[in-house]
């Protein structure tokens, strides 16, 4: 039993890595630079693993279908919706957004629905990309 | 002849704590040394706070689910879990059938991951770390299919008061069959390295021992009382969910070994034990699940308004990967925040049986004995008491005081 671990040590060794190298195989020099040629269409970006069916990912909010019930703000564990008075439709801040999916079940209308998106990181909290009107 | 030099014999103190390489937490040990030995150990509590129960008293029930679920972040179901059950109590909601089971499987496949990756850190901490690798690769296929079944690895928000929000359809039994058959196959492996291999044996064996009669006073939960022998599991003891209909018995290391040492090597055994166990249930719950409905109320502005109305208090016991998980909830029929929210979780009656096993080992066992509880502070921190920006530690009679008084307010 001196060596019990070497038939596993061996089997590792030849095994495919799990790691999905994502977004590419070795980190570029220039980050920026790698996005300006992804999207030019010189670099290739390396997929993210699939989101299984039910991720809940950036929420998609259908504007027309809104009623402005105000269900959501009630039962939105972090604050995350706002109400616009005027327009009688919600403004979800998505970096407080705790992806529960709570105001998808709670909605009378089914104008909410969380998509897979998930690469949601900013610097900024009030950027565009994390508010969702 | 040389007058012989005069040795005073003192113990040194050694602090290890709050924030420590060894310890994942912040947790402070004061211990009392003389050489290699252990004389007497003092811990300390409190570094991280973070009001959560002060910030749920502020919420709908609804909305608590999710802060529990976020008391901590291993035990992300069963958090959840001891509320809702606490808030159906309070207010005699009745669970359907279908969804006591769907319960149970996800518990039990939160109880596969936590002992998995306690596992991991037991070996990182007695310096296995090829074996930490190899357990946590194991413990991913449970973590993806977690992911799978709820949409999140870690925080799951699958529960809601009355029931469960996603189902297990037709679709999902192949994955859950192939992975419960991996960690089948896989099991004898992670026994083999466990409890065969020579440096888990020299590390484990005759190190930290809790005594059965020490596990029954200092009233130690989980894991770590029934490898001292004692036979306490509140999915045995008080059955809920479905457990009063699946074949489960208390695992003490006896169930293999025949003795009980109450060791660290005894609490291993435990946890894999139960890795088995819970394989098993979840099995046994696929097999036996019944049609029907996921939640007794499915209108939530309904649900709210209901608990709203209604006046009293609830309990909500379950058993945790670490041990009993108890919330408590009071609604005075005026408000949709509950009056009061009360958590103990298990850790909180782990940390007294520390003392006892870690007098009279060494400084180098203080990590894993340690770690064979399953310690989870932030979990555990409910109090601290702060006054002009200086926290400050209350007596027993003090403490007791502060206790009289808040019955009686909850009495009024």
């Amino acid at each position: 039993m001196k060596f019990s671990m070497l038939p596993q040590v061996f089997s590792q060794m030849f095994k495919k890595p799990w790691t999905n190298k994502f977004p590419a195989k070795y980190q570029p020099s220039s980050t920026t630079k790698f996005l300006k040629d992804v999207g030019e269409g010189k670099a290739k970006i390396i997929p993210p693993v699939e989101t299984p069916k039910g991720f809940r990912g950036k929420i998609v909010y259908d504007k027309e279908k809104c009623i402005g019930c105000k269900l959501c703000i009630r039962v939105c564990p972090c604050g995350a919706i706002e109400f616009k008075e005027k327009e009688k439709k919600i403004k979800i801040y998505l970096a407080r957004c705790c992806f529960c999916s709570q105001c998808n079940d709670v909605c009378p209308v089914n104008c909410l629905s969380m998509s897979d998106e998930f690469l949601l990181s900013d610097a900024d909290k009030h950027s565009k990309d994390l508010i969702v009107e | 002849m040389t007058k012989q030099k005069e040795v005073t014999k003192t113990t040194y103190q050694l602090p290890i704590g709050p924030i420590h390489p060894a310890l994942k937490e912040p947790v402070m040990f004061e211990f009392e040394i003389d050489g290699e030995r252990i004389i007497d150990v003092d811990v300390s509590l409190g570094h991280v706070h973070r009001a959560i129960e002060w910030t749920g008293m502020r919420r709908n029930p609804i909305q608590i689910i999710y802060l529990a679920e976020r008391i901590c972040g291993i035990c992300s179901f069963v958090h959840p879990f001891a509320f809702v059950r606490a808030v159906e109590n309070a207010c005699d909601i009745q669970v359907p059938e279908r969804a006591d089971y769907l319960r149970v499987v996800h518990g039990e496949l939160e109880r596969i991951c936590s002992h998995m990756l306690w596992a991991g850190v037991a070996a990182h901490e007695i310096g296995f770390d090829s074996v930490l690798y190899l357990t946590w690769e194991m413990r991913e296929k449970a973590l993806d299919l977690t992911e799978y079944l709820t949409g999140n690895r870690v925080t799951k928000a699958i529960l809601t008061i009355g029931g469960i929000r996603r189902d297990i359809t037709k679709e999902h039994i192949p994955k859950i069959q192939e992975t419960m058959k991996y960690l089948k196959d896989n099991f004898e492996k992670l026994r083999k390295v466990y409890l065969d291999d020579k440096t888990f044996q020299i590390r484990s064996q005759n190190c930290g021992i809790l005594t059965y009669e020490d596990a029954l006073k200092l009233c130690a939960v989980g894991p770590t009382t029934r490898a001292s022998g004692v036979k306490k599991d509140v999915r045995v003891d008080q059955a809920y969910a479905a457990y009063s209909d699946l074949d489960i018995d208390y695992m003490t290391p006896d169930v293999l070994t025949g003795e009980v040492n109450g060791d660290v090597y005894d609490r291993i055994i435990v946890r894999l034990l139960e890795v088995k166990q819970s394989i098993g249930l979840i099995e046994q719950a696929i097999d036996k699940m019944p049609a029907g409905d996921l939640v007794s109320e499915p209108k939530i502005p309904k649900l709210l308004n209901y608990i709203k109305k209604t006046a009293g208090e609830g309990i909500g016991r379950d058993e945790a990967p670490r041990g009993e998980v108890i919330h408590y909830v009071k609604f005075d029929g005026e408000h949709e925040q509950p009056y009061t929210w009360k958590v103990r979780a298990s850790t909180y009656n782990n940390i007294l049986p520390w003392i006892p096993m870690l007098k009279g080992e060494q400084i180098a066992d203080i990590p894993i004995v340690a770690a064979s509880t399953d310690p989870c502070m932030s979990c555990t921190n409910r109090v601290a008491v702060v006054n002009k920006n200086k926290k400050y530690e209350l007596n027993k009679e003090q403490l007791h005081q502060l206790s009289v008084a808040k019955t009686r307010r909850l009495m009024r």
